[in-house]
């Protein structure tokens, strides 16, 4: 009877998953990736001049498998060129962000066994800010912007890095997340003063590519984040089972066998890459990265192996959805990362709230 | 049996003794004259703020510019022909008001650092980190954008931090974390990031030079409006702290424990959030973000004076100002005023920072 | 004769509707009594002494607490590194003005307070250092300088060596005794409030509860009850005092050891 008592089977019972986490996890991340393709095309067909839905998927498709060019094409070369040179370009820019911005938030949080942490936090967007307007400063080529930006995240988060190490961080996110904002004041403070810097062209230039947009994508700087998105992101991919592992604490994930040192370093340089790399070709778009997991995690649970493409797809469109409104709907070119802000807060404000007694954010 | 227990307590307090004798004080200054530390300081910052007003740009030895000055306090000594009216006048109307801004921000960001530290119980707080500078600026940029006068540039700055404090707060109560460090710190980080999102936006419409100039912290073209905006909330906001400042002590022990002490602790609570709001958009409004000095300050003057706050609040003021006006004579007489006094804070502080982490190990931030 | 300083009548309370915590619960603690308050983890212990102390607002029911009260969290953590006399000073919070500092006459007071509990020569010496008896005893000696009548302990020895724990209950019955403080404490360890209390509480979860002289309250039926174990009650002279205690019983490792016998 005592011996009942003291494990009593009623009280440790795990909950039963929701079906949505079991039976059908694996329908949730095929689903949104269809939908993330149709999210594309239709994309393609909003904004300033006016397309119809299946002429843009024509010409996707034309542009898909070039064949020979039709004697009569059905579309214009005025429609062919803003798909192809206007439209194209900056839909799988900023698809290519969120995807980023999702998996590379869901890796941190998961890392860091804290759901309130996003990639901003350990200090690479503001690095990656920082080189971007120095190269502006000394008149670079947008190819060198990129290129100073993507230093620029890389120094900052060796910063972070090196200073959580020599606080002896290796257990304790607290510490990382202190190290990253303490560097990212630094550059914030860096980059205030190259605006005080710049002369009355380049100023206006750095404000607006700080504020974070789409606008002005072309294929070089498609191709610029595509590499170390899709690339880092497989990476992530390959590794997401390893995350849940991490997710239970150094200790823990070490007597299971694992090196979490080497794990976890190698999935904070991804991250860091992957956002470095979104900065630079379109400036500090903060929230996403934070906000994407959480609705992913309440679509399909904390599982990684789920979560990681789920938060990825995810974060695809929303970017998209949230550009598109800015290109279609308002019409004015609200800078995208003011929006993501505008729309984020409000969702942070809730997963503060549910977060409530759950233990989260704490050591 | 009463007369039992005692010689069992005593006998531990005895070993104990034994083992911490053995223990580094913590203080850089032995406890018997913690005391001290204030009244030198305040001398040191009197040598300072005379001394500040004998350099900068203008070409004049700081021998020649103590004479005038001496000068200019004595006026009955030496005829005035031996002064040219220029160096009068950078004397009379140049200098003295810089000087006076940076010592009153930097006081004004050593105090309210500290009793935000104190409020929240957590040394990793500051007023940039709590989001009430970003606030204070937004509000400031929206005044600026609307071509209000220095007037309404103070109160809506004062709106605006204000407003990102409570935010702040509110967030970390949301999740019932207003004794978490860590949520304080991310709802801080939010509502920081924000704010400045905010002010991106306002800069990018607005008038673009006008704010990025204010914006970054800078005591170029100080003057005597723009010390008795600074001055009064200082002064004022500073009095109530000193006033209240043994009741930081009791503050910095938790709701709970300060509630059953006879502590009204939600009205100590929210006038402190309200003082320090108001000092730090009073800071922000004429001088911009001066970014660090709130949150490295209490830290130096802890480690020179202990945790308590009766000592340690005019400490860290008193050490704020020397911090500020030293680096703000930095910029005037060795960088010829390339550099903002904003970006050499941060850069300044940034090391400093990292070195107090470093140092702690990650002892004692942010735990519980 | 002695009148009562703490009542409360039908108390309950639930975090969310519905999800009752305890309901119904009434009590009365006389002035200068010991009452201890019993129950296995997650009962409710720490959330009644929230509700008693006003830092939750009952769902149901009223308190009636005649007297300035003192509470004792079970783990005494600052953030700030405070020396033990800053400690003990604030203990005067109610006695200093709003917009005055302590006085040389609080400090005295202070002193005079640590060293009725031995512990006068730590005064200078950062709180953090102490050990956890000390500790105790430090808010012991806040508590007494603050002039409270009613003091609240969560848990005064769970964290504490055995030595430290005799220290502290023995603190619990002087100041009782000698100051007619009135002491409520909550704990993990029946045979500590059979020591020292004079009436217990016994939480059985939901609108259960025994209440009464320790003495009765303490059985060894009811205590099965409350902890789902078996425990035994002695009774034992030791210097020609009569003793009781609880003790009790393993169920696998007394039968293992019988027969290893």
């Amino acid at each position: 009877m005592t011996e009942a008592i003291i494990a009593d089977p009623a009280r440790s019972r795990p909950k039963a998953g929701s079906p949505w986490t079991t039976a059908y996890g694996w329908a949730i991340p095929l689903l949104l990736g269809v939908c993330v393709l149709l999210a594309m095309l239709v994309s393609l067909c909003i904004g300033a001049y006016p397309m119809s839905f299946a002429q843009a998927a024509r010409i996707v498709l034309h542009l898909a498998w070039p064949g020979p060019l039709p004697e009569n094409p059905p579309w214009t070369v005025r429609e062919l060129v803003v798909v192809q040179v206007v439209r194209l370009p900056r839909v799988l820019l900023a698809t290519l962000a969120g995807l980023g911005l999702g998996i590379s938030g869901t890796a941190l949080q998961g890392m860091m066994r804290n759901p309130l942490v996003g990639p901003d936090i350990v200090g690479v967007s503001s690095g990656a800010a920082f080189g971007g307007v120095l190269a502006m400063l000394f008149d670079f080529s947008p190819a060198g912007v990129i290129a100073l930006a993507f230093c620029g995240g890389m120094l900052a988060i060796f910063c972070t890095f090196t200073l959580a190490r020599l606080a002896h961080a290796s257990s304790s996110s607290m510490i990382l997340v202190l190290s990253g904002i303490f560097i990212s004041g630094l550059f914030v403070a860096l980059i205030d003063l190259v605006k005080r810097l710049a002369n009355d062209a380049q100023f206006p230039t750095m404000a607006f590519w700080l504020l974070g947009s789409f606008v002005g994508a072309d294929p070089r700087k498609v191709a610029m984040i595509a590499i170390p998105t899709l690339g880092g992101g497989a990476v992530l991919m390959m590794m997401r089972w390893r995350l849940n592992l991490l997710s239970l604490g150094d200790l823990d994930a070490q007597s299971l066998g694992m090196n979490a040192g080497f794990v976890r370093w190698t999935i904070l340089a991804l991250v860091s890459l992957i956002v470095a790399s979104q900065v630079a070709v379109s400036g500090v778009i903060g929230w996403i990265g934070l906000v994407v997991p959480h609705c992913a995690r309440m679509l399909v649970g904390p599982d990684h192996r789920r979560l990681l493409p789920v938060s990825g797809l995810l974060g695809a469109l929303l970017m998209l959805a949230l550009d598109d409104i800015t290109r279609a709907l308002i019409r004015a070119e609200i800078p995208s990362g003011v929006m993501t802000a505008l729309i984020g807060t409000p969702v942070v404000c809730f997963l503060f709230w549910k977060a409530q007694g759950k233990g989260w954010g704490r050591e | 049996m009463t007369g039992m227990s005692l010689p069992i307590t005593t006998q531990d307090s005895n070993l104990k003794q034994g083992g911490s004798a053995a223990q580094t004080p913590r203080m850089l200054i032995p406890h018997k004259y913690a005391w001290t530390a204030p009244f030198l300081l305040a001398a040191a910052l009197l040598l300072a703020i005379v001394a500040s007003l004998c350099v900068g740009a203008y070409p004049m030895t700081p021998f020649h510019a103590a004479r005038v000055l001496l000068h200019l306090l004595w006026p009955f000594g030496h005829g005035l022909a031996q002064f040219n009216l220029k160096e009068i006048t950078v004397m009379k109307i140049i200098r003295p008001p810089r000087v006076l801004l940076a010592a009153l921000a930097g006081m004004g960001l050593g105090i309210s650092g500290t009793a935000l530290q104190g409020m929240m119980r957590n040394p990793l707080v500051g007023p940039d980190i709590v989001g009430v500078t970003s606030g204070a600026a937004f509000g400031g940029v929206v005044a600026i954008t609307l071509d209000l006068p220095p007037a309404g540039i103070i109160v809506l700055a004062f709106v605006g931090g204000l407003l990102a404090m409570a935010c702040t707060f509110g967030l970390a109560k949301l999740a019932h974390g207003g004794n978490n460090s860590m949520i304080l710190i991310l709802a801080g980080v939010f509502i920081g990031a924000l704010f400045l999102a905010l002010v991106g936006l306002v800069e990018f419409y607005g008038n673009v030079f006008r704010i990025r100039d204010w914006i970054i912290g800078s005591f170029v073209n100080a003057d005597w409006t723009k010390v008795a905006s600074i001055a009064i909330p200082t002064l004022f906001g500073g009095a109530v702290l000193m006033a209240l400042r043994w009741r930081m002590n009791l503050l910095s022990l938790g709701d709970m424990d300060a509630k059953q002490l006879g502590v009204n602790v939600s009205v100590l609570r929210w006038t402190v959030i309200a003082v320090v709001s108001l000092i730090v958009s009073a800071q922000v409004a004429v001088s911009g973000i001066v970014a660090w000095v709130g949150l490295v300050i209490p830290h130096c003057a802890r480690m020179l004076v202990g945790p308590d706050h009766r000592r340690l609040l005019p400490t860290a003021g008193l050490m704020g100002a020397l911090f500020v006006l030293g680096l703000d004579d930095l910029t005037r007489s060795i960088v010829h005023g390339g550099l903002p006094v904003g970006s050499l804070t941060a850069i300044v502080g940034t090391p400093t920072v990292c070195f107090l982490l470093w140092k702690s190990q990650g002892k004692g931030w942010g735990r519980e | 004769m002695s009148n009562t300083v703490i009542e409360f009548n039908n108390l309950g309370h639930a975090y969310r509707p519905g999800e009752w915590v305890f309901q119904n619960y009434s009590a009365a603690i006389q002035q200068g009594s010991i009452f201890a308050l019993l129950g296995p983890n997650g009962c409710g212990k720490t959330t009644l002494l929230k509700v008693l102390l006003g830092a939750l607002k009952p769902s149901t029911g009223s308190v009636v607490m005649d007297g300035r009260s003192a509470f004792v969290p079970q783990l005494f953590q600052v953030t700030f590194d405070y020396s033990v006399l800053d400690m003990v000073l604030m203990g005067r919070a109610r006695q200093v003005g709003l917009f005055s500092q302590p006085s040389v006459e609080d400090e005295e007071a202070a002193m005079a307070s640590l060293d009725r509990f031995g512990i006068a020569h730590f005064a200078r010496h950062p709180f953090h250092e102490l050990s956890g008896g000390e500790r105790q005893l430090v808010i012991f000696a806040r508590a007494l300088v603050s002039d409270a009548e009613i003091l609240i302990l969560d848990e005064p020895t769970s964290a504490l060596d055995l030595k430290n724990q005799i220290v502290v209950l023995d603190w619990i019955t002087r100041l009782s005794h000698q100051d007619g403080l009135t002491i409520l404490f909550t704990t993990h360890h029946p045979h500590h409030a059979l020591a020292v209390a004079d009436n217990a509480l016994l939480m059985l979860g939901g609108s259960n509860l025994v209440s009464g002289k320790a003495g009765d309250v303490l059985s060894e039926e009811n205590l099965r009850a409350l902890y789902g174990v078996d425990l035994k009650l002695l009774a034992f002279e030791h210097k020609g005092h009569s003793h009781e205690t609880l003790v009790p019983v393993l169920p696998y490792a007394s039968r293992a050891r019988q027969q290893a016998r």
